[in-house]
């Protein structure tokens, strides 16, 4: 009888992106040492380690920045045919649906946040350089329809009265908010977010987890996130993989996670350990 | 006044040529920094191909034009693959270096096919005199103002409406971010290089009709530096006032003061304003915080 209800219920989503035997190297560094993770569909996952355990190079060759030596990446698509994310060049896997922010906020700096977040639709927009110029008929509704979703992604964000500002001039905590509104706008399947509080004072890291929440339970959309404040990332995350020296350590949930003796080992290091990690808990 | 009126719409037209040249220049610059030192070979290659078009070939002018304009991006296209792609992800300036070797390699190649000695080139614009009230001017030379104005105003509006425009900003500003909102580097650099071919041939076609056709175009062809560090390397406007304004002081300069001084001018204005302001009267101010 056991076996029944519960335990059906919590059977694991079927994995939405595979990393397999993933190893990266830059000349003697190695960055990643085969790297095996799964990221679950519908799941908000945390990537959490210490500095330099790889975080953001899993990040990097997910989104195709960087490219692995050995390994794959596969990306289960909407129709279930799996795409080798390995041998795509970034923009292909953009169009994928693959959305991501940067931890050092890579914005364009010289346009609006309108601008900005139209830019995140250019995946959806087809046309050449020669129809692309007739703002006519088909391409004029188009242009449209992109425009209304952009404006429901700058009210989803609360952008409203920021959206004809030069990004560049933006304070800190709203680019880090518009980074992730123009990630929204590729209307993704799976949004990869590198430290997405980094610089944040406590209020901001708490308005920037609900938004990271709500872009998960409202909008369903997977959701990778890398974060240091493990306070924040535990409170949110359905589960957290934790890596150290490009390799995974522990995955599981938070509190699995947080009483795993390797993680306290490598985390959080030997001789603070227990209570370091209870003062989480 | 009327030598003044004379020297000025005179100046405007050599100008609007010159801003033909920049604008592909600025092209190149805005989508990928880099600083193309061949962009008055492609002039040079765009006033042979159009000898070769109709001179050579013996088509209609029209068909000539259409010929020469797809022959350069073709050939632009064929660059970009080979010599520029691979360079993608690379110091920006390894990519400036291998333009001043593509400078190198397209004036051989113009040398090699179709020799040093000037040809002669059965003109096709109307060449009659025009009279503008006291001003008499050659049909051409005055219609390389309408020309050259229209096709700067199109590659303003691809900047400004099209995807790809829009797109080839947005690198510009960032890579990464363009790479990650899905934008193709590769396809942005070929439309780029195709661009700055075609506005290149337009400038070619134009000389080829007005002063010949020789590989002293080569020298015209320089002038879009003068004209592009006065304007901005990232603005399209600048290059039409950049243009415009170089044009001017040179058939000034030769009209009063005497002809050596103004192949010089361009010149000094190029040293001044790199003193005075770097990035000319509408480029990008750079401001880096240390």
């Amino acid at each position: 009888m056991s076996i029944r209800g519960g335990e059906v219920a919590r059977s694991p989503a079927p994995a939405v992106l595979r990393l397999h035997d993933l190893t990266l190297r830059f000349g003697g560094v190695t960055a990643l040492a085969g790297l095996s993770m799964e990221v679950r569909r519908g799941e908000l996952l945390a990537l959490i380690g210490p500095n330099g355990a790889g975080k953001t190079s899993v990040l990097n060759c997910v989104s195709g920045l960087y490219r692995a030596q050995e390994g794959t990446i596969t990306l289960a698509g909407s129709g279930g045919a799996n795409r080798a994310l390995h041998r795509l060049p970034p923009h292909r896997i953009a169009a994928l649906g693959v959305a991501r922010t940067f931890q050092n906020i890579e914005l364009f700096k010289h346009m609006t946040v309108l601008e900005n977040l139209m830019l995140g639709r250019h995946v959806h927009m087809r046309g050449g350089v020669l129809s692309g110029g007739l703002y006519l008929g088909r391409q004029r509704r188009r242009e449209i329809e992109h425009r209304r979703l952009v404006e429901e992604v700058i009210d989803f964000m609360n952008l409203e009265p920021l959206r004809s500002a030069e990004v560049g001039n933006l304070a800190y905590g709203n680019q880090r908010l518009v980074e992730m509104a123009r990630a929204l706008a590729l209307d993704p399947a799976i949004l990869l977010l590198d430290e997405p509080t980094a610089g944040m004072n406590a209020e901001e890291k708490e308005s920037m987890a609900r938004f990271i929440l709500d872009v998960h339970e409202e909008r369903g959309i997977t959701v990778v996130v890398i974060d240091h404040d493990i306070d924040v990332i535990m409170d949110i995350s359905d589960r957290v993989v934790v890596l150290d020296f490009g390799r995974k350590i522990a995955e599981g949930t938070p509190d699995e996670v947080r009483s795993d003796p390797a993680v306290i080992d490598a985390y959080l290091g030997h001789a603070r350990g227990e209570a370091a990690v209870g003062a989480g808990a | 006044m009327d030598v003044f009126l004379q020297l000025t719409v005179s100046g405007l037209c050599t100008g609007m040529i010159y801003a033909l040249a920049a604008a592909g220049f600025v092209v190149i610059y805005k989508a990928s920094d880099v600083i193309n030192f061949a962009q008055g070979d492609l002039l040079l290659f765009g006033t042979y191909l159009i000898f070769f078009a109709v001179a050579q070939t013996g088509l209609p002018w029209s068909v000539g034009v259409l010929v020469t304009l797809l022959l350069a991006v073709a050939v632009a296209l064929v660059i970009e693959r080979l010599v520029l792609r691979p360079l993608i992800g690379e110091p920006i300036i390894s990519m400036i270096m291998v333009t001043i070797g593509l400078s190198s390699i397209l004036r051989a190649a113009v040398n090699a096919i179709w020799g040093p000695q000037p040809r002669s080139f059965p003109s096709f614009l109307p060449s009659g005199d025009v009279a503008l009230g006291p001003v008499i001017l050659s049909a051409d030379r005055l219609l390389s103002i309408p020309i050259a104005l229209g096709v700067l105003a199109a590659l303003w509006l691809f900047f400004r409406h099209t995807r790809d425009g829009i797109a080839m900003r947005a690198i510009a500003d960032d890579q990464q971010a363009a790479l990650s909102m899905g934008i193709s580097i590769p396809r942005v650099f070929g439309i780029a290089w195709g661009l700055a071919a075609a506005s290149a041939a337009i400038g070619g076609i134009m000389l080829g009709n007005i002063v010949g056709v020789s590989p002293n175009v080569a020298s015209i062809g320089l002038r879009v530096f003068p004209v592009v560090i006065l304007g901005g390397l990232d603005s399209i406007r600048g290059a039409v006032i950049g243009g415009a304004i170089i044009g001017l002081l040179e058939v000034y300069t030769g009209g009063y003061v005497g002809r050596g001084l103004s192949l010089v001018v361009p010149y000094v204005v190029l040293v001044l304003v790199l003193m005075v302001r770097p990035y000319g009267l509408f480029g990008r101010e750079i401001i880096e915080r240390v």
